[in-house]
Order: structure tokens, then sequence, then C-alpha cells
């Protein structure tokens, strides 16, 4: 019979308080061990929607450390602290009126050219985005090249909080994925088709008896579905 | 063909597109391949000269680490205004080893820069690397009876330690111009200053500064100005367009990049895009070269 393993605990601060929590929790559920519970600056728990940044500093170290919240796991003497929100400016724009000038990103954004290539942006991205080289490619007007590299981002705002220029790159990427989208891109002709066909009503039986099953045998349906593993 | 490491600029990738292209066709001539950097960042534009702000010069140093992380010890540039801001800084970085380190601290996460690149200029390629016979043998459409007025600006050639020529006296224009077969005609204005910047806010003090320049050219019997910055270009262009409007007795004198003149003489004039230019260069081109401004 093995010794079932004690639970290694390390230290760390929240804010400043320390606290003694098991090794190999995430941030966020660390802080929930510690007694803190998360009403924003939470969301998916999976790394993908970008909703609860985190900003730590490790003991000794100067470095300011940014990542997220749910995908890093913490360490011993972490200094932390959770971003509910960056309040970073979005412009408003409708999409099919905006004016598509020699450069759109710029004209909506002109911060941009605030930009000194301090790289601050790029250190600081937890996607590892090439963060400081779209923003310059925005503001030479590549729209595809900006789409396409900021195509990983989870909008999380971290680079815009720490960026001296105070640009926000998160939501000029966005605006450039969505021209690229709109006015770019060739067009995809199988989802043409399929939002054709949803139009048309080909699905809207399927889904009214799916809406219309009773409880127990829309379950049941669901542990037999067919799944690719 | 040879490659050399090649830093655009914004400007080359938009409002001076035509410099671009001009530049990297006239090279294959010669069996030169222009490389651009795989990713680089803008050059800062304008050499900062705020003494306690090294943030500024990060993005020239940045692009000259890149040249040096891509295995180059040389980058060539086109752009008059981003050769100046690439060589100050590296200067800077060669000379003022406290301002170095603390830039290289505050890079922490790149390797330490000490200068290793050096920056030239395009026109030092001609006149030192390749030389002006190996212009002179391309050129199938000699400029005969083509009046060049060479405009130097400020960019060039100043200030004098990290210029390409004389600041008073500059002759790598004219010796460029005659080795295409045209006269370089002799111009009293060839370093005044454009205005530069001033053409956002102060509009009226460009428009003064691209009067008395284009106006001298065409005075020195110019048939057209050639240039190797954007923002003189745009000056010289596109206010002296807005010029005519204000002044409709003013003599007009096209204004192109000194690679689309090396285009011409070279054969291949359809690079140019002359339609885009505001003061149309075509007319004059055509009535004194051989093959026209475009075929």
């Amino acid at each position: 019979m093995l010794d079932k393993p004690e639970t290694e605990t390390l230290e760390i601060f929240i804010m400043g308080k320390k606290y003694e929590v098991p090794r190999g929790l995430t941030i966020m559920k660390a802080m929930e061990y510690s007694g803190y519970q998360y009403i924003r600056g939470v969301g998916c728990r999976g790394g993908f929607c970008g909703a609860c940044s985190t900003i730590y500093r490790l003991e000794g170290d100067y470095k300011l450390h940014t990542d997220l919240a749910c995908q890093t796991t913490v360490q011993d003497g972490m200094y932390l602290t959770q971003l509910p929100f960056t309040p970073a400016g979005r412009k408003q724009y409708d999409l099919e009126e905006l004016e598509i000038s020699n450069n759109p990103l710029l004209d909506l954004y002109p911060e941009l050219a605030r930009c000194v290539s301090c790289n601050t942006c790029t250190k600081t991205c937890p996607q590892d985005l090439e963060v400081m080289d779209f923003v310059n490619e925005a503001i030479r007007g590549n729209v595809k090249e900006v789409a396409e590299l900021s195509f990983d981002c989870i909008q999380c705002g971290l680079c815009a909080a720490r960026c001296p220029a105070e640009i926000p790159h998160h939501h000029v990427g966005q605006l450039a994925r969505r021209i690229y989208g709109r006015y770019q891109a060739p067009e995809s002709e199988h989802l043409k088709e399929r939002v054709e066909e949803i139009n048309n009503g080909v699905f809207d039986d399927e889904l009214e008896e799916l809406v219309n099953l009773p409880e127990e045998e829309l379950r049941e349906r669901y542990e037999n579905r067919e799944i690719e593993s | 063909m040879r490659d050399i490491a090649y830093y655009p600029g914004c400007s080359l990738k938009e409002a001076a597109k035509s410099f671009e292209d001009s530049a990297l066709k006239v090279s294959e001539e010669m069996g030169v391949n222009l490389k651009e950097l795989s990713r680089w960042n803008c050059c800062g534009t304008v050499y900062s000269l705020t003494d306690d702000n090294l943030m500024k010069q990060l993005g020239p140093i940045r692009n000259l680490i890149r040249a040096r992380d891509e295995g180059s010890d040389e980058l060539y540039t086109l752009c008059s205004m981003c050769d100046n801001t690439l060589k100050r800084a590296n200067s800077l970085v060669r000379g003022e080893e406290d301002k170095r380190d603390k830039i290289n601290n505050f890079m922490d996460q790149e390797n330490d820069y000490e200068g290793s690149v050096e920056v030239h200029h395009y026109l030092e390629l001609l006149r030192d690397d390749l030389g002006w016979g190996e212009v002179r043998d391309r050129v199938v459409n000699p400029l005969e009876g083509l009046n060049v007025a060479p405009y130097y600006g400020c960019m060039l050639t100043r200030p004098k330690e990290i210029g390409l020529d004389d600041p008073h006296d500059p002759t790598v224009f004219d010796e460029l111009v005659e080795s295409l077969g045209g006269t370089p005609v002799d111009f009293p204005y060839e370093t005044e200053c454009c205005g530069s910047y001033n053409t956002v806010d102060n509009e009226e003090m460009v428009l003064n500064k691209t009067q008395t320049i284009t106006a001298g050219a065409k005075k020195s019997g110019a048939d057209v100005i050639i240039t190797a910055c954007p923002l003189c270009h745009f000056n010289l262009d596109s206010r002296q367009s807005d010029l005519l409007e204000v002044a409709p007795n003013h003599k007009p004198v096209p204004v192109i990049y000194f690679t689309q003149l090396m285009a011409i003489a070279f054969g291949y004039p359809e690079v140019n895009k002359f339609a885009e230019h505001a003061i149309d260069p075509r007319e004059v081109l055509e009535l004194k070269t051989k093959a026209g401004s475009e075929r």
C-alpha cells in the first residue's frame, strides 16, 4: 500500500495578502481556493475568451508578467492581481457604411502613429502574437497582414493596458479582421450555400423536432450521438 | 543575382510605391536583389533630438537589430528620411556608451546591439559599390537633351557626420544623371529644405518653399526635378499643384524619384505609374526622351 502523498503547498500573495495554496492550481483556482469569488474577469476557463487577464510578479524579479488566470499555474512567491477590464477606446463604426480609404485603420485609430516600436505589447501578449509587428502593418495600411497576424487575438486587452503610446491594439486587430472578412477575403462558396439553405428552412423541421423532445429523450440522443473521438 | 538587405520604410509601401517598384526593377537589371527584411517597423521618421527620452530611438535601433539577426552587416535604404534616422540612431549606439547600455537594458529580450550594421543609401550602392560604369552599361534609352534638376533636400547630406556627400555641394545626383545620358542643371536650391512636416499645419510656408524651389529649377532650365525623399516629393509635387490654384502663373516642373529616371533610361518606363503624380511628368518626358515615359 502506498501512502497517500501529502499535498504540497506553496505561498502566494493576492493583492498583497499572503495565502497558502496547493501546488498545481491555476491562478484562477488558487484565488477561488483562497476565498475570492469571480464576478467579472472570468469566462470560458479554457483559455479562449480572454476575460481573465492577470498580472503578476515573482519574488526577487523586477519583471511584470502578464497572462490568463485560467491558463497559468501558481508558483511560489507569486504576487497576483486580476485585471477585470481594460478601458481601451473602441471606435463606433458600421462595417457596411465604413469608408475604405487607403488606411481605414489609421483613420479610425490615429493613435497608431504614436507607436515607437518599444515592443512592450508583444512581450505582454499571452497568446504570443507579434503585436508590435501588426501595429506597424496597420500604420502602413496593410489590412490583410494585420488580420492574419492578429488572428489568434482573444481581446484580453493586456497589450493596451501596458502600451506607453496608449494604442488599443486588440480593437485595431479586430477592425482589420472585420474589414478583411467583409471586403477583401474571397467569399467562401460553401458558407454562402449553407446560409441559403438555413434561410430557406432546410433545417427547420429537424430543429423543431429537437426543441419539442422531452428532456429524457434529448439526453439519450445526446449521449448516443455520433462524435469524432 | 546578388542579395542585399533592404529596409523599405512605410512610405515606400504606400504613397511612394512607384519609388520602390522602379528601384526593384532597375536593381534587378544590374544583378542586385533588394531583399526586404522579413519583418521591420517604422524607422522613427524623424531622428529624435530629445536627449533624455530614449524611447524614440528604439524604433530605428530595432530595425538594425532585425537586420543583424537576419545575418546582414549592411542594410540599404531608399527613403532619405529613413536613411537619415537609421544612420543617426546607429551613430548614437556607436558613440554614446551610456545611452547604448540603457537601450540594451530596456530591450532585455533582444541580443545587445553595439552598432555592427552599416547603413547605406541606395545612391551609395550605385556610386561606391556598383559604380557609374555599371549604370551606364544598362542604359538603352539615353536621356539626351533632358535637363534634370538634382534636388538633394536635407536628409541625404546633413548632418555631415552621416551625410553621403558634401553637404554644401553634393554631386551624386549629378553623376547619376550624367551616367544616364542626361544633363544635370546647376540649381541654387538643391539643398534647400522643402518645409518637411510643416506641410501638415503650415501649408502656406510649404507653398512658399515649393514655389522657390520649383521656380528656381525652372529658371535654371530644368525639365524635371529628381528626389530621393517621399516627403520632399509630396511637398514639391502635390503642394505644387495646390500652388497652381493660388499662383496660376507658376510654371510647373514635374518631380520624380531618381529611380524612375533610371527606369526610363533602362527601358522600363511602365513601372513608373506617372499618372499618379500631381504634376504629370509624361508630356515633358515624351517630348524629351526617345522612348517616352510609358510604353
